[in-house]
Formats: structure tokens, C-alpha cells, sequence
């Protein structure tokens, strides 16, 4: 049982990688426009450089 | 874009890489975009503003349905709405706390705790299960150990909200929900804390992490479906002129709107608001009363009309004999008679408050009786106050805190897709009990139209052209009369403020516009050259979706009423074209808001429609409300929901979804309830373990959870 010593810190760990992904994917607005981003993605002329520049 | 631009480097990277360099504006303007549906539409709206001069970047949010425009130098919110219009797009502009744009602290604290409370829960479970299936002595200690230093930290941080109205509302001397919620959480960790130390083999950390998690996402669905706490009587008040200019003697000065006596003569320049209910003694101009009236045609104020405090004084500077002052103008009445009518409506107790007054004297009461019988039973404090913490725990109303946010999140969203804003938390719950509803005539059922037999081709393509591009109402009503016709060209297109439109066609001046400046009778005219000028008939024209509406809403047993502020013959038009039986013309604002009370009087219960500044008062007194988005601030205001799209379709399904919510709303305390019939026996009799609480409130909650979801499928 040994093993626990390494095992429950390594999880809780990455369990609090996992939090500090979320959290920061929270407070820079990824979770805004969930449906809008995802069409996004698939527009081609998106990018493409505007008349006016 | 411009700093962007200067950079040689920047030349030619791609569009998405300069609008990061460039800044987003000095300004922002958002705008509601009802229509929005596919990435084409967030291309097109988005290149259609990003070509305007000033417009430094656009991003659409299609959730939300929301352009946000950074704007460098000043634009007025219509020529944006205009741009996006002739690009195809419907646009509105709505409060910025309709469109939950304002930054929401609170939320994103919420978020973040349920972030870390769910972090703590998953981890704390994967320890539970451990000792649950058997793990004894060292291995159990160890955990029980690790489980409260996660457990702890995370309830002190977590659990906030709910200590904080916890304890506001026992110094007010009352028990809300969060009373129980927090004894049971402070209570639970604190006899845990005490068994982990000596060795104890229950442990509630997880219960109490796992009922704070469950909360926490009640508490947020609810904080997102909060009241907009914008109050009709304070935009009308916004309305009100502080300071006049007052003639006296001769002399012309600036005084206090309060400074003012009856007999005084105020002068008010072509553009200001008239502050006092009076009569014109000097001066020729006209006046816009769509404030009290409705109607957006301008009436003549000559010497010896009367005006009334609120209307617009458009073309010429007028002087005028106060007669009424102070509290008694009709604008300070109608903020009084609104402000009275929003009171009432804040007296409606929510169906989770209710619930909630019934249920928190029953937990605390459970729970002391347990220690009690037990303490007499027993002698043993120790696991007295074992039993009566697990009782705390199972009773916690974990379910009931979901039972309603999460029918009305899902009920809002559904109703959004179809063009509807829910403003205000409890509207649905109030829409449920609807049986009568009345409607306002101008702008909510009927939009003002021209009719088109009267005038040749030639004119009417003239008459488009020379309108597409207009602001007036009247301008906007012709264009889209029109719109199937190929518009002429034009050139030298001028606005003459309060006259009409000017311009050339085939080198002869053309002119459109109101009957005084063309030498004709009253009404729009059109005069081509020295041509004799031709009259364009405005009529009212019924919404798109009126008649399918009402008959909708006939065939669902709603008693329907027209009440207008318009004369008899237009009323009764209206009325027998869409078969509305009851109806009442010349209504004014404070009639509306009998109208409303005597059938409140009568029991029923009101769902009022309608849009203008008139219609505030009865928005405001009625049991429901609902304003079309195009509806003036204090309506828009004053209402609980706001349909955003031009049709009226969306309406119809609306009373059906709200009593598929209430009805959801009752089935979910009704499982709640039975979960707890069935647990607290259990607990009662010293059988609950951590298992069986965590099993308990677990399932409830997730049943209420797919039973709200229901509501996303048919109704």
C-alpha cells in the first residue's frame, strides 16, 4: 500500500492541472460563443485579408 | 485598423492576425441580432460592418445572437442597424443587461467554485468509494485524512454564497433555504472533522461536497436567469426635463423644472422635450405625442393647442402657458402610476420561495427531534449527533434547489432559439396561470404601411428610392411597402428635419413629404417637378404572424382584448379582421392600466402585449407582460419578455412551454419530496450511512436534471 504515497498526490496533481486548464479556458472567454466557434472553424474566407487594408 | 496598417510587417498577413494589432474600438456598441443562424450570417454581418468607416472590428456571438461593434469614431447605433438591414440581417438595439453583456462577477465566482467544489467532489469520491467497499484501519484513517484536508479548504471557498445569505437572512430574522444548506454543510464537516481525529468510521466530507457541487449548480442556472433589475418608472423618469427656460417679463432664463409656477411661460426649442402640460401662446410647429398616444405622426401645435409634458416639440420654437406644474404633469402622473403598478408586481412569491418557506422549519425540526429521540434513547451524544447530522444532510434540499433553475434555464433556451427573451426569472411561472390577454393596436399588432393602388410605377420607384435610406417612421413604412418594386435613381438626396426628402430625378426636382411643405392637404405627398403633388395613403397593416397568432391563442382558450389608443373605426377594423370580439378605442395610458386592473379585479389573470411609452403603465400592472423589441426602453423595461424577431409567430407556443415548465417545476419538487420520504426514515432510525446520503441526494438531483431537459422536446 506503499504505493498510495506516490499514487494520491500524482492524481490529485493532475486533477489540479486539469482545474487550472479549466479555470483559465474560463477567464479567457473560450466558453462564450460555443456555437459560433465551432461554424467558425469551417469558413474558409475568414481570414482572408479585407478590401480596405 | 489603422495603426495595423502603417506596420510594414503587417501588409499582407491575414485578416484575423491584423484585427488582433488593431484595437478593438474606443467604443462598443451591441446590437441584438434576432435572425443570425449559420456561419454565412457571421461572415456577412461582420464583413458588412467591418466595410462601415469608424468601425474598427465586429464579432458576432452566435449563441447569444449578439454583434459587439468597436466603433473609432462616433456612429449612431441606427446607421449600423441600417447597414446590417440592407445586408439582409435584423438587427435591434436592446439594453446591454438583455443581452448579458455587462461583466457578471458574481457568475464567473460562481463558476469558479463549482469548478473547484466538482474538482474536490471527484476526488473525494474516488477515496469514498475506497472506504465504502471495506477499506479499514490505517488505509481508512489515511483517507479520512486526505478527504478533509481536500474538504475543508474547498468548503470554506465553495460554500461562501450560500453562509453569506445564510446569515444575512438570519439577521433579518427570517430562514430561507440557505439556512438549512448551511448548518447541514458546517455541521457535517464539523462532526467529521471530529470522527477523523478519533478514529470515528463515518466521514460526511463527501456528502457535504457533493450537496455544495449540486448547489452550486442551481444557484448558478438561477443567477442566470435573475430578474434585470432595470425598473420602467426609472426610464420614464429619464424622460423628465430638469431645467426650462422660463420667460418672464421679458426675460428669458434658465430655471428649475421645480422652480416653476402655473401661468409661467416656458419656451421649448424645435428638438426639446415640452416639460409642462400647457397651452401654445406663441409660435407655429409640430409635435410628436407618439409618447402618450402611440402614434407616430405628427400633430400641428398652433397657438392655442395644448400640449401635454413628455411630447417632442420637432419643427419650430414654441412658447407655452404652463397649466398644470410639478407633480401634477401628465409625465410625472404616468411615472407615478407605473411606479405603483411595478410595486405590485414585486409582491409575487416565486414557487421556489414558497417551497422554501414550508421546507426549512421542516428540516431543522427533523433534525433536532432525531438528536432528541436519540439523545433520550441512547444517552450517547456522539452518535446522536451522527444521526442528526445525516438527517440534516438527506433532507438537504439539494433537488429542490435544482427543481426550478434548471426547468427555467431550459425553458429560457428554448424560447430564445425561437426569438423570445425571458427576462425575469418567475415569468414563466406567471405566463402558466395567464387566461386573458390584451393587446395594444399601433406597433404591436399593426405596423403603419402605404398603400400603393394610388400611385403609377414611375412614382413609386421614385418614391422608394428616395425613402430606402430614410430614418422617419413614415420614410421606413413607404420603403417597405415598396420593397418588391426596382428602386429609381436618384441623385442630390437632402432630409429637410420635420418637411421630408428632396432630390433629383432626370434633372426635376422631387420632393416627398408632409402636406404643409408641399402646398397640399395634410398627409405624405409626393410632388414630381411642378406636377400637381400626389398623396401616398398611409394605413396600418397587420403584423406578420397577427392573425395566426390570435387565433392560436383563441383555440387555446384565452380570452383576447384590443385596447388602442386610436379612434373606433381603425379599432374595429382591426378587431373584426383578426375576430377579437372585446375591444376599446381611445384609450389613454391610464385607461389601459384600469382597463387591466378591472379584468384583474374580475380574476383573471392578464398577459398584456404591447410596445409604446403609453403602454408602460398597463406592461407594469399587468400579471405578465411581453413587448415586441422594437418597443420603447421604459416598455421594454416594464415587460418580462422581449420578442426580438419582426413576426408574432413565436408567440404562439409560448403559453404551452410555459405550462409544460410549471408543470415540470411541480413534477420536480414532487420527486424531491418522494426521495425524501423515503430517506429520511432511513436516517431517522440511524441506518444512513455516508453512502446511502451521498446515493440519495446523487440521484435526486439527476432525476430533477433529466426532467427539466424534457421540456427541450415537444410540449
Amino acid at each position: 500500500m506503499n504505493i498510495l504515497v506516490i499514487l494520491i498526490p500524482a492524481s490529485l496533481i493532475l486533477g489540479g492541472l486539469g482545474l487550472a486548464a479549466f479555470l483559465w479556458s474560463l477567464r479567457s472567454n473560450q466558453y462564450d460563443d460555443l456555437e459560433g466557434d465551432a461554424w467558425r472553424i469551417l469558413s474558409e474566407d475568414d481570414d482572408a485579408p479585407s478590401e480596405r487594408d | 485598423m489603422s495603426d495595423a496598417a502603417i506596420c510594414p510587417a503587417c501588409v499582407g498577413l491575414p485578416e484575423g492576425q491584423l484585427e488582433k494589432a488593431a484595437s478593438n474600438g474606443t467604443a462598443q456598441i451591441m446590437l441584438s441580432l434576432p435572425g443570425i443562424h449559420c456561419v454565412a450570417c457571421i461572415n456577412g454581418a461582420e464583413r458588412a460592418l467591418r466595410a462601415m468607416d469608424g468601425v474598427a472590428n465586429a464579432r458576432v456571438n452566435l449563441s447569444m445572437k449578439r454583434v459587439t461593434v468597436g466603433t473609432n469614431q462616433p456612429i449612431a447605433a441606427e446607421d449600423l442597424i441600417d447597414t446590417l438591414e440592407l445586408a439582409g440581417f435584423e438587427a435591434r438595439i436592446l439594453d446591454t443587461s438583455l443581452l448579458g453583456a455587462e461583466a457578471d462577477e458574481y457568475g464567473r465566482g460562481l463558476m469558479t467554485r463549482l469548478a473547484v467544489s466538482g474538482f474536490a467532489n471527484m476526488n473525494i469520491m474516488l477515496l469514498s468509494v475506497a472506504v465504502w467497499s471495506g477499506a479499514v484501519g490505517a488505509t481508512m484513517h489515511l483517507f479520512h485524512w486526505i478527504t478533509a484536508m481536500i474538504a475543508i479548504p474547498t468548503l470554506l471557498y465553495a460554500a461562501q454564497p450560500f453562509f453569506d445569505s445564510g446569515w444575512r437572512s438570519l439577521k433579518a430574522g427570517r430562514l430561507n433555504m440557505d439556512v438549512p444548506i448551511s448548518l447541514a454543510i458546517i455541521l457535517a464537516s464539523g462532526i467529521s472533522l471530529y470522527e477523523t481525529i478519533y478514529g470515528g468510521h463515518h466521514s460526511y466530507f463527501d456528502a457535504a461536497v457533493t450537496l455544495t457541487f449540486f448547489l452550486l449548480i442551481g444557484r448558478y442556472l438561477d443567477h442566470r436567469s435573475r430578474k434585470a433589475a432595470a425598473s420602467a418608472a426609472a426610464q420614464l423618469s429619464a424622460l423628465e426635463v430638469p431645467r426650462v427656460m422660463r420667460l418672464r417679463d421679458g426675460v428669458r432664463q434658465m430655471v428649475d423644472f421645480a422652480d416653476l409656477a402655473i401661468g409661467d411661460l416656458v419656451q421649448v426649442l424645435p428638438g426639446g422635450r415640452i416639460p409642462v402640460d400647457g397651452i401654445v401662446t406663441d409660435g407655429q410647429s409640430q409635435v410628436d405625442r407618439s409618447l402618450l398616444t402611440g402614434e407616430s405622426r405628427l400633430s400641428e401645435a398652433n397657438t392655442g393647442a395644448a400640449v401635454t409634458a413628455g411630447e417632442v416639440n420637432m419643427t419650430g420654437p414654441l412658447t407655452i402657458r404652463a397649466t398644470t406644474v410639478g407633480a401634477e404633469t401628465t409625465l410625472r402622473k404616468m411615472v407615478t402610476m407605473v411606479d405603483e403598478a411595478e410595486a405590485v408586481r414585486n409582491r409575487y412569491t416565486a414557487v421556489a420561495d414558497k417551497a422554501a418557506a414550508l421546507y426549512a422549519p421542516v428540516v431543522h425540526v427533523l433534525a433536532i427531534a432525531a438528536f432528541a429521540g436519540w439523545m433520550i434513547y441512547s444517552g450517547d451524544v456522539r452518535l446522536s449527533l451522527n444521526i442528526a447530522v445525516a438527517v440534516l444532510i438527506i433532507t438537504c434540499p439539494c433537488a429542490m434547489g435544482l427543481a426550478v433553475p434548471a426547468v427555467s434555464t431550459t425553458a429560457a433556451g428554448r424560447l430564445f432559439r425561437a426569438g423570445l427573451l425571458v427576462k425575469d426569472g418567475t415569468a414563466l411561472e406567471r405566463l402558466a396561470d395567464v387566461d386573458t390577454v390584451v393587446f395594444d393596436k399601433t406597433g404591436t399588432l399593426t405596423l403603419p404601411a402605404a398603400t400603393r393602388d394610388a400611385l403609377d410605377p414611375e412614382t413609386q420607384s421614385i418614391a422608394l428610392a428616395m425613402t430606402q435610406n430614410a430614418h422617419h417612421p413614415i420614410s421606413q413604412a413607404i420603403a417597405a411597402a415598396f420593397a418588391e418594386i426596382t428602386p429609381a435613381t436618384v441623385t442630390h438626396q437632402q432630409e429637410h428635419a420635420g418637411q421630408g426628402l428632396s432630390a433629383t430625378y432626370n434633372g426635376r426636382a422631387v420632393r416627398l413629404g408632409s402636406g404643409e411643405w408641399l402646398g397640399a392637404g395634410s398627409g405624405t405627398f409626393i410632388q414630381i417637378g411642378d406636377a400637381k403633388p400626389q398623396k401616398i395613403t398611409l394605413q396600418s397593416q397587420l403584423r406578420q404572424g397577427a392573425a395566426e397568432l390570435v387565433r392560436a391563442w383563441q383555440d387555446l382558450g384565452l380570452n383576447i382584448h384590443l385596447v388602442s389608443g386610436d379612434d373606433a373605426d381603425e379599432t374595429s377594423r382591426i378587431a373584426a379582421a383578426l375576430g377579437i370580439d372585446a375591444w376599446q378605442a381611445q384609450t389613454k395610458p391610464a385607461d389601459k392600466v384600469a382597463y387591466i386592473d378591472a379584468l384583474t379585479a374580475n380574476g383573471a389573470k392578464v398577459l398584456m402585449v404591447g410596445d409604446g411609452l403609453n403602454d408602460t403603465g398597463a406592461l407594469a400592472a399587468a400579471y405578465a407582460s411581453v413587448s415586441p423589441a422594437t418597443a420603447a426602453d421604459a416598455s421594454r423595461a416594464a415587460s418580462d419578455i422581449v420578442l426580438l424577431n419582426d413576426s408574432l409567430e413565436p408567440l404562439i407556443e409560448l403559453p404551452m412551454v410555459a405550462k409544460a415548465a410549471l408543470a415540470r417545476i411541480k413534477e420536480n419538487f414532487t420527486i424531491s419530496t418522494i426521495y425524501n420520504v423515503i430517506a429520511v426514515p432511513i436516517a431517522l432510525a440511524g441506518f444512513a450511512t455516508p453512502l446511502i446520503a451521498s446515493i440519495a441526494m446523487s440521484a435526486s438531483s439527476i432525476t430533477v436534471l433529466l426532467n427539466a431537459l424534457r421540456l427541450k422536446g415537444r410540449v
